[in-house]
């Protein structure tokens, strides 16, 4: 990671306004207000398939379009590359002796630097997007797709004013857009030519679509003679039709808004006031566009709508804002086209601010499996460039499960001097930034393979084999007790199988694939060693990893004949709440009489909630044992966790930890639980640090008394 | 959905969006409805109006008119429209599931007369509802309207801060006159 990079992080984090804007927009509750009665589900099927078929034909809608807006009368000019662009408009300047340039909101006009490049020119474009114009006078670029000056106060927005005016001026927002509304007026009649982008370009009818709230695009349209309209290639529909799912999505998550206040429909050149007609180019950009679509993987990001509704709910972004990102495009998306506008290098560091958590993907109208295209540029980029050895070591070590296993045994000793009531307070110097939010674990003093075969477990009923992951096999032993517990109260022995080791999702979570399938086949026949009725996990990691991404891992890295087995696996893996719960249904545990009612609040780890889609069980297994659940905000954000994005982003994960816990903290309940032992060391090492209260609990833990025995 | 629910969801969402709806009868009402707003807003006592071609003004005797308010013009140029204090313009179609008007402004005072003044006056007939924007794009077709504008609400913005703002470049007052029969009960 460079230098630059970590300070500039450093500072988002100390800018208090970067943190709070979006929380007090409150998004994900204004978003499920303006979706209401719609089904969203359908919605982005609609507008994936639509946007899908167009980036698999884009070459021939891109002829179509032309065909189409070229019949009406507008001048169509394909450009490969943002200089051609570039080169076409200040020729169409200087060929109509265009001194001015009023713009409205185009991201397209932004990848390409436009603004900048005219100036050099001698040409004046002014932004009109109020938000974009606070943005140009900050000579600084967007740092969000729909909203340009988050970032911005309005003590901020009132300096650039009052500098740009010449004259004082109060921070009230509604004065400070008027002001705004009588400076940018001039400059739509002052201009000779006017720049818009498009929302969508609508291959069989020519048809161009702005959306915007301002009104500002319609301004720009009319006043100015000249039109030019920059249009990427992803902008493109086959169908009149098309447009209507995507107008109805995209201001619902943009803004919460069940339409945008102005939509243009633009076909063909319109009359201006002196009785001339409008001279209309339409600039459709490529831009390594058609090249994203000819790769399998990539091809999808060609569905986005630019709603930016993955920044709103990402984690990293609220922390942080769009600045670090580093380019015009920010957010998990905006690390996406990155790559490929510009090249996969410049995202060596911005891709390591995905945590993987996919909360982008639950959210996206155009279907993108964001989190899984951060990943595949994160193994990309191993592949091209190599794991930092640091790193590639640390993860092979992880896959030799003798030497892995040896070295937590001789950790567990190490740290003793340090250890005390299962945490780590005190660490060596350089580690002590990793402790200052957070407690860390310390490693057990004997790790749950060698508890396991000392426990009595009745003999004869149906088998479970478990699969306790490193975190409880190391670190949280008492978690595997109570989970065989609960187990033989249903009358289930549980087996462990010794040979099991890492389940490999660290190593898939750092782009090296090859170490994951390895890590999977390693497993695979200790897991099928023995006929058992389920492969039972109480970590959601280990879930993501048994339940579905071994069969892909294994097929991926050319081990094709492994993977009905990998299969078999799945088919057979439940999370542990997820096995309670159904034994609770079917009758096989029954909660015991008289249970002192308790409070928990239920944290929904990543992996469990958006990669195997488990969050009803846990909470009606405690539900039906005595808890009474108290729902926090936002149960199902990240608590910063992310395996190794804690140690490699130390001050995003805390800031991460921080909210979660402060959500927590204010149910007001005994628990803070999660089925996930990785989120378990985060929430209980910030808890401990805090001096809190709040225990932070497995659903095993919580559990183990609160069945009756078999024989009672 | 039936006429009458369509054009309760049609007034709720234009509320919603921070518009008036007015409903009247006939063609005469509404023209009454245009004036009496006028007058409200300053037109005749120093402000300035223009109303662009709308067909609902054929055989209108559009002189009694100025000189009922003056400052009421039906020229609409560039100039005429920034100095305008409000703009009335016909509306081709509305959409009741989001309170949408929508024009045909292939011809510019359209464009000028709903976009530049403070206040845009906005006719519709309310025949010309339809439920839903599918519905409407089966309706519309854009090879024939070079220039369709759909328009929800005035002007917004939440640009600085996240706060809403009303009026950033478009109108800051948005007055939606249903009429049962526009085209009817002519002058
Ligand atoms: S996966 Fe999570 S951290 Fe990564 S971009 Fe999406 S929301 Fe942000
Ligand atoms: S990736 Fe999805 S959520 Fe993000 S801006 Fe694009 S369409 Fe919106």
């Amino acid at each position: 990671m460079s230098k630059a990079f970590k300070r500039s992080i450093t500072k988002a984090l100390e800018n208090p306004n970067l943190g709070g804007i979006l929380d007090r927009w409150n998004y994900p509750a204004t978003r499920a207000k303006a979706y209401e009665g719609v089904d969203f589900e359908a919605l982005r099927g609609e507008i994936s398939a639509i946007k899908g078929e167009a980036a698999g034909r884009l070459p021939e809608l891109a002829d179509q379009f032309q065909q189409a807006a070229e019949a009406k009368g507008a001048k169509v000019f394909r450009a490969s590359s943002p200089q051609a662009v570039l080169d076409y408009i200040l020729g169409l300047c200087r060929s109509k002796g265009v001194k001015k340039v009023a713009k409205s909101k185009s991201m397209a006009s932004e990848e390409i630097h436009l603004n900048k490049f005219l100036g050099e020119h001698g040409i004046q474009a002014d932004e009109t997007d109020l938000g974009e114009w606070i943005v140009q006078l900050a000579h600084q670029t967007p740092s969000h797709m729909v909203m340009p000056a988050l970032h911005l106060t309005k003590e901020e927005v009132s300096d650039l004013f009052s500098q740009e005016l010449k004259q004082p001026l109060s921070n009230d927002i509604q004065a400070l857009v008027k002001v705004a509304r009588k400076a940018l007026r001039e400059k739509f009649f002052e201009a000779d030519l006017g720049v818009t982008g498009a929302n969508i370009a609508i291959a069989e009818t020519g048809t161009l679509v702005l959306m915007t709230n301002e009104g500002n695009a319609r301004l720009v349209t009319t006043l100015p003679k000249i039109h030019v309209a920059i249009v990427g290639l992803e902008k493109l529909v086959p169908r009149f039709q098309d447009a209507a799912p995507i107008l109805k999505a995209l201001p619902k998550s943009a803004t919460s808004q069940l339409i945008t206040s102005y939509v243009s429909m633009i076909t063909g050149p319109v009359p201006n006031d002196d009785g001339t007609m409008k001279d209309l180019h339409i600039i459709l950009m490529d831009n390594q566009r058609t090249a994203m679509a000819a790769d399998p993987e990539f091809k999808q990001a060609l569905q986005c709508i630019r709603c930016a509704s993955c920044l709103n709910v990402c984690p990293v972004y609220r922390l942080v804002g769009g600045h670090v990102f580093g380019h015009i495009y920010t957010g998990g998306i905006g690390t996406i086209l990155t790559a490929w506008f510009n090249e996969l290098k410049t995202t060596e560091d911005i891709q390591g601010l995905c945590i993987g958590c996919g909360k982008c993907n639950e959210v996206c109208p155009g279907k993108i499996d964001i989190a899984g295209l951060i990943l595949e540029l994160r193994r990309r980029l191993g592949q091209k460039e190599g794991l930092p050895f640091i790193q590639k070591s640390a993860l092979q070590i992880i896959n030799n499960r003798k030497v892995f296993h040896t070295m937590l045994r001789a950790a567990s000793i190490a740290q003793k001097p340090f250890a005390k009531e299962g945490f780590i307070r005190h660490l060596p110097m350089f580690l002590s930034g990793l402790a200052e939010h957070r407690s860390l674990p310390a490693i057990a003093p004997q790790p749950f393979r060698d508890l396991f075969p000392e426990i009595r477990q009745p003999k004869g009923g149906p088998k479970v084999a478990f699969y306790a992951g490193c975190a409880i096999d190391f670190v949280s032993p008492k978690v595997g007790l109570a989970v065989v517990k609960v187990l033989n109260q249903a009358g289930y022995e549980v087996i462990f199988p010794q040979e099991q080791s890492c389940c490999g999702i660290p190593h898939w979570a750092s782009g090296a694939n090859e170490m994951a399938a390895l890590a999977a086949a390693h497993n695979l026949g200790p897991l099928l060693a023995e006929e058992v009725e389920y492969v039972m996990t109480a970590c959601a990691t280990c879930a993501t990893a048994l339940k579905k991404e071994w069969p892909h891992l294994l097929q991926q890295q050319g081990m094709a004949g492994l993977v009905p087995k990998a299969e078999a696996v799945a088919a057979k893996t439940v999370m542990f709440t997820e096995l309670v719960a159904k034994l609770i249904q079917e009758g096989r545990l029954t909660p015991k009489d008289g249970l002192e009612l308790q409070s928990v609040t239920y944290h929904d780890s990543c992996h469990a909630k958006r990669h195997v889609g488990i969050y009803k069980e846990p909470r009606a297994a405690l539900g039906a044992a005595g808890f009474d659940l108290r729902e926090m905000n936002e149960s199902d954000t990240c608590c910063g966790m992310g395996g190794s994005f804690t140690v490699k982003q130390p001050e995003l994960s805390m800031g991460m930890l921080k909210r979660k816990l402060d959500n927590a903290e204010q149910t007001g309940a005994q628990y803070l639980c999660a089925e996930c032992p990785g989120c378990l060391i985060q929430l209980g090492g910030g808890l401990d640090k805090r001096g809190s209260s709040l225990q932070a609990k497995h659903p095993a833990e919580l559990l183990e008394d609160r069945f009756k025995d078999p024989e009672a | 959905m039936s006429e009458v629910a369509m054009f309760e969801l049609f007034k709720s969402r234009v509320e919603g969006a921070g518009a008036q709806v007015h409903r009247v009868a006939t063609r005469q009402e509404a023209i009454e409805c245009v004036l009496k707003t006028l007058e409200a807003e300053g037109v005749g006592s120093g402000a300035t109006a223009i109303w662009a071609e709308s067909s609902c003004l054929e055989g209108c005797d559009t002189q009694a008119l100025s000189a009922r308010v003056p400052g009421l013009g039906f020229t609409v140029t560039r100039e005429a429209a920034k100095a305008a204090r409000v703009g009335i313009t016909q509306m081709a179609w509305g959409i009741a599931d989001t309170g949408t008007l929508v024009q045909d402004g292939s011809g510019v005072g359209q464009r000028l007369a709903s976009a530049l003044p403070w206040t845009h006056i906005a006719l519709l007939d309310a025949r010309q509802l339809v439920p839903d924007l599918a519905t409407l794009l089966t309706k519309v077709d854009p090879t024939k309207s070079a220039f369709l504008g759909f328009i929800t609400g005035p002007s917004r913005t939440a640009d600085i801060e996240r706060v809403l703002a009303i009026g950033v470049h478009g109108p800051e007052r948005l007055v939606v006159i249903c009429v049962d029969d526009l085209e009817g009960g002519r002058l």
